[in-house]
């Protein structure tokens, strides 16, 4: 077991310029770029760094993207990043870096959907939003492995799974609309008997995904017994 | 400035001109209406079993119903929205009182205000952002009743600063006479937030 980290509030980074030292293709349109930090700072995991992009007339784009890795990977930090079409930021990732690029970076960022030890944990992920998640149980293993903490990722099919040769014991998948062959798990949304899996039914969750996948997740932990005020969310995507 | 350039990045969005001083550095116009909010969206009940309060060091504390908050006199916001998360919303439509309106009723004493919301959130603002013809609770967006993930039955709107101080599911203000930080301000998000200054975070 490593010891566990120390993590002061400091002020957060400064923009600063990374290297982009490894690029892992995770699905085909969702790669993890690992970037090294000439000032790194232990982050919490479920913080995030924020992207700029600055073109040569000035024109600059920024983005929020979760930090995947656990703070004791030091020296820089993971950020998995899903390619949206209309994407300006996420499609120059994937179309145009390629490792020894630099790019500008700080962070990190925002101390609520943050995991600092609790347990048990019930962690609920929906498409990339399993992102920050991936964070705190790849710290959790490496902290604290004892301790109670078990994920449930919702994908639409196996080309959609994120880390998939990271999904142990302590993760649960299902699929949405198509499982693979021989899957014996849970397909379908994640449900009553799905959570009931996990052997959580109290504690902290941490649920990530999509607006429309985080109301359906929270109401149904509510409904099986979860504190709504031990309910902590990260929600993207437009919506109406 | 910046002078670090991102190789091969051309900038491929482009804000219409008509809409270039309207969009604050570092954010992009998103036509959809991105819901964020930290934990479960709480239900309050029906569309008219609320009440909104304001108090603390004030000369009067006052609470209205839903009943007698409809009341007070409406106007039509026509304002663009900012959140720290970099998208902006031009041309939305609220409709609700102003500020202005509800704290004439109180006589704040205090200087600061902190916002609190069925839920449990809070978020802080000095009264001089609350007053002028500037923020308002708000209780229709694009003439409808605001939709429960936006905050309805009724919310904090302030929209010259990011939109985390415009507190959704708003129960009520409490003037103070110190400042101190509410729920995202504690968690690395700025104290004021304008993100004409682009004050996101903690030492911006």
């Amino acid at each position: 077991m490593e010891r566990l980290t120390t993590f002061a509030p400091r002020a957060p980074g400064r923009w600063q310029i990374g290297t982009v030292s490894a690029i892992r293709r995770e699905t085909p349109r969702v790669k993890t770029f690992r970037i090294e930090l000439p000032m790194w700072m232990p982050h919490l995991p479920g913080q995030h760094y924020d992207v700029r992009l600055t073109a040569l007339d000035g024109y600059t784009a920024q983005r929020s993207y979760s930090v995947a890795s656990s703070p004791l990977d030091e020296g820089g930090v993971e950020l998995t990043i899903d390619r949206l079409d209309e994407g300006e930021v996420s499609t120059y990732f994937h179309d145009v870096v390629v490792e020894g690029d630099q790019v500008e970076v700080r962070g990190p960022f925002a101390s609520y959907f943050v995991w600092r030890g609790e347990s048990p944990a019930l962690l609920v992920g929906g498409g990339s939003g399993v992102v920050p998640l991936m964070a705190m149980l790849r710290h959790k293993r490496r902290t604290t492995p004892g301790s109670t903490m078990r994920l449930v990722y919702s994908v639409r099919t196996v080309e959609d799974v994120i880390y998939a040769d990271e999904l142990d014991g302590d993760a649960l998948l299902t699929y949405t609309r198509e499982a693979p062959d021989g899957w014996t798990g849970h397909t379908g949304r994640i449900d009553a008997d799905l959570v009931a899996t996990t052997g959580i039914s109290s504690g902290t969750a941490f649920v990530c995904g999509s607006n429309a996948f985080v109301e359906a997740a929270t109401e149904l932990l509510v409904d099986v017994g979860f504190d709504a005020g031990a309910i902590r969310t990260e929600r993207f995507g437009p919506t109406g | 400035m910046a002078t670090f350039f991102s190789r091969g990045f051309g900038g491929r969005r482009r804000v219409a001109e008509e809409y270039a001083d309207r969009l604050p550095p570092g954010q992009y116009v998103e036509t959809g209406f991105p819901v964020l909010t930290a934990g479960v969206t709480p239900r309050i009940g029906d569309d008219d079993d609320w009440a909104l309060t304001v108090d603390g060091m004030v000369a009067e504390p006052r609470s209205w119903t839903a009943g007698q908050f409809r009341a007070l006199p409406f106007e039509a916001i026509h304002t663009d929205l900012h959140c720290v998360t970099k998208w902006s919303k031009f041309d939305t439509t609220f409709r609700g009182v102003s500020l202005d309106v509800l704290l004439d009723e109180v006589e704040p004493l205090g200087a600061f205000a902190m916002a609190h919301s069925h839920g449990g959130y809070t978020t802080n603002l000095p009264v001089e952002d609350l007053v002028d013809g500037r923020a308002w609770i708000v209780t229709e967006f694009e003439g409808e009743p605001l939709p429960r993930a936006h905050g309805g039955p009724v919310r904090l709107l302030v929209p010259h600063l990011y939109l985390w101080k415009s507190a959704k599911w708003v129960a009520g203000l409490r003037i103070m006479d110190h400042d101190e930080p509410g729920f995202w301000e504690a968690n690395g998000y700025h104290n004021r937030g304008d993100p004409w200054r682009e004050e996101r975070y903690w030492n911006d």
